[in-house]
């Protein structure tokens, strides 16, 4: 396929966003029940809120570039109940709205306890719009992931693995936002944020790699026999019909070398996996913003260029159709 | 249920690109608007068509062969292209099968193009919405047209009635009929999309002969163990009497 920007910043960004807005959860979950300390509503949940939801939005301006009639794009909400990018059309607004009215609870201190159980734990009314907002925020990462997911004869996507991959890389770049910004805001945090985004980093690792290697390994099933439907083992296209180009002959392939496509596998790999996790170990050793925020801007440079190789990689059995002028 | 389809005949396509032609003209200028073209006469011109045709060959030279191949929508019986439409745009007509793009309410997200395995969407450049082939819809219901009129504009362009059009699930219908004995089969069954079109394969009429069928086996000479009693290349009885 032919990577097109404004999806591979789409899911960059609302990746980010959502990692961000689960690491805040997480948080005050883990503080609700005393794991740890509490933080200060407005400087850290409230603007980390904030922080989330200006990605989100930026996700969202993102994806209108990749709509051909913007000013329809309210009519995606229509088919939810046979079509992920109509459902992740409803739960990205959703989540933004729920984000939106946990950060307000916090920057304006409506956050009443419910109740307290014996042992000391603290139900407050932003955790449960913090509940929502986490299965809101799954919910976006698996309609996002199923989006490529479900389509079977994209058999590099056609995998559980695409979906794992959405969740792990947009968690770790959100667990490493949230740690450079704890180093400021709340620093006892730091440490828990920055050893979850190592954690959630290589586990991210490991999932992308076994999708690479499960596409190294992948045999097409459609071929140009099956495609014509003609049974001889030589058949070559002589023509396609048309001399200029058209929208199959743009969309559908990387227009670049194999040798591009190769390096950049390697380059992702080492931006989104290596040194994030080398400059977050120091970041972390020396509580450094600076080298903490280096390491979530490389990592999201490497997404970049991680997301370009995931649409680059699948193959279109249309492609079939369409190998000479 | 009604499933109108078309059914291609390879054996007959010669790759005249008539079908392409007359389908642009037809729906360029049909009801739901022009079909975009691009520098049509300048460098690098590109265009929406609904239809192409393609040309390959097949075997190694010298034994090699041509095929002219069209290919459009194949109004799929599960098409694939239908779920995935956040919009609802894209949609199969109950009562004839027909696989449609309402215009007016796509967003031109090209998920659905993303989702036929056939390559048979494409994206209208100027107007930025889905087009794909229509079956002439607008030109197959029209009863200001004669009959024999009310078919698909490449299927009355082809001059060697290579495109067929009718209902494939009437199974006496003249193209369910070809389907079932001349060989008729579907694009890429391994998706499970059901393609309503058909396509016939390439048929030829070869003579077998044995060399038994050289020489007369039957020859009754044979029974008193003597050879012929002419040379073969010579006469026989037959070629003498059976005028
Ligand atoms: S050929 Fe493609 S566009 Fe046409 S119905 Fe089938 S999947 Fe949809
Ligand atoms: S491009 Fe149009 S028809 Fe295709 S999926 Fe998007 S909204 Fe539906």
């Amino acid at each position: 396929m032919n990577p097109a920007f404004s999806v591979i910043f789409l899911t960059t960004l609302i990746g980010v966003g959502q990692g961000m807005f689960l690491a805040l959860f997480t948080g005050q979950s883990y503080s609700a029940v005393e794991l740890l300390p509490s933080e200060d509503s407005t400087g850290f949940y409230g603007t980390g809120a904030l922080i989330a939801l200006a990605f989100l939005v930026l996700g969202l301006i993102a994806s209108v570039f990749h709509l051909g009639r913007p000013e329809r794009a309210w009519r995606a909400a229509a088919m939810w109940r046979t079509s992920w990018l109509s459902r992740e059309v409803i739960v990205l607004p959703a989540l933004m709205f729920l984000v939106f009215v946990y950060a307000v609870m916090h920057l304006f201190g409506w956050d009443t306890v419910l109740f307290t159980t014996k042992s000391g734990a603290r139900l407050q009314l932003t955790l449960i719009v913090g509940t929502l907002g986490m299965l809101a925020t799954f919910g976006l990462f698996i309609a996002t992931g199923m989006i490529y997911a479900c389509l079977k004869f994209l058999q590099e996507w056609n995998s559980p693995l695409t979906v794992i991959n959405y969740i792990l890389l947009g968690t770790a770049s959100g667990f490493l936002l949230a740690t450079a910004f704890a180093n400021t805001n709340a620093p006892e945090l730091m440490r828990f944020y920055g050893i979850w985004a190592i954690i959630i980093t290589v586990a991210g690792f490991i999932t992308r790699s076994a999708s690479l290697i499960r596409n190294a390994r992948l045999k097409a099933k459609s071929t140009i026999q099956t495609a014509l439907g003609i049974r001889h083992n030589k058949i070559r296209q002589k023509a396609m019909g048309f001399m200029g180009g058209s929208v199959n002959t743009r969309d559908f392939s990387h227009h670049m070398t194999a040798t591009f496509l190769k390096s950049i596998k390697w380059i992702f790999l080492l931006l989104v996996f290596v040194l994030p996790v080398a400059f977050l170990w120091e970041g972390i050793e020396t509580a450094n913003t600076a080298i903490l925020l280096t390491a979530f801007i490389i990592q999201y440079i490497g997404l970049l260029g991680e997301r370009w190789f995931f649409f680059a990689q699948a193959n279109h059995p249309q492609n079939l159709y369409y190998q000479t002028v | 249920m009604t499933q109108l389809a078309l059914v291609i005949d390879l054996n007959v396509c010669v790759g005249c690109h008539a079908c392409v032609t007359s389908c642009k003209e037809w729906n360029t200028s049909g009801p739901a608007g022009f079909m975009t073209d691009e520098n049509p006469y300048s460098k690098d011109p590109t265009g929406t068509f609904f239809n192409r045709v393609q040309t390959y060959e097949i075997g190694e030279f010298p034994a090699t062969e041509t095929l002219h191949f069209p290919k459009s929508c194949l109004h799929c019986e599960d098409p694939p292209c239908v779920p995935v439409c956040p919009t609802g745009a894209s949609y199969k007509r109950k009562e004839d099968g027909i696989v449609l793009v309402d215009y007016d309410k796509c967003i031109g997200c090209r998920y659905c193009s993303w989702a036929c395995p056939y390559g048979a969407r494409e994206i209208d450049e100027k107007q930025q919405v889905m087009k794909k082939c229509t079956l002439c819809v607008d030109r197959i219901y029209d009863t200001s047209l004669p009959d024999t009129e009310r078919k698909p504009a490449c299927v009355l362009a082809c001059p060697t009635s290579a495109r067929l059009f009718g209902d494939v699930h009437d199974s006496e219908s003249d193209i369910s009929i070809k389907i079932r004995e001349e060989g008729g089969y579907q694009l890429m069954p391994e998706w499970g999309t059901k393609p309503a079109n058909h396509y016939l394969p390439r048929r030829k009429t070869r003579l077998h002969i044995h060399e038994d069928e050289l020489v007369r086996a039957d020859n009754p000479l044979k029974k008193e163990q003597r050879g012929p009693s002419k040379p073969v290349d010579a006469p026989t009885l037959d070629d003498s009497t059976s005028w």
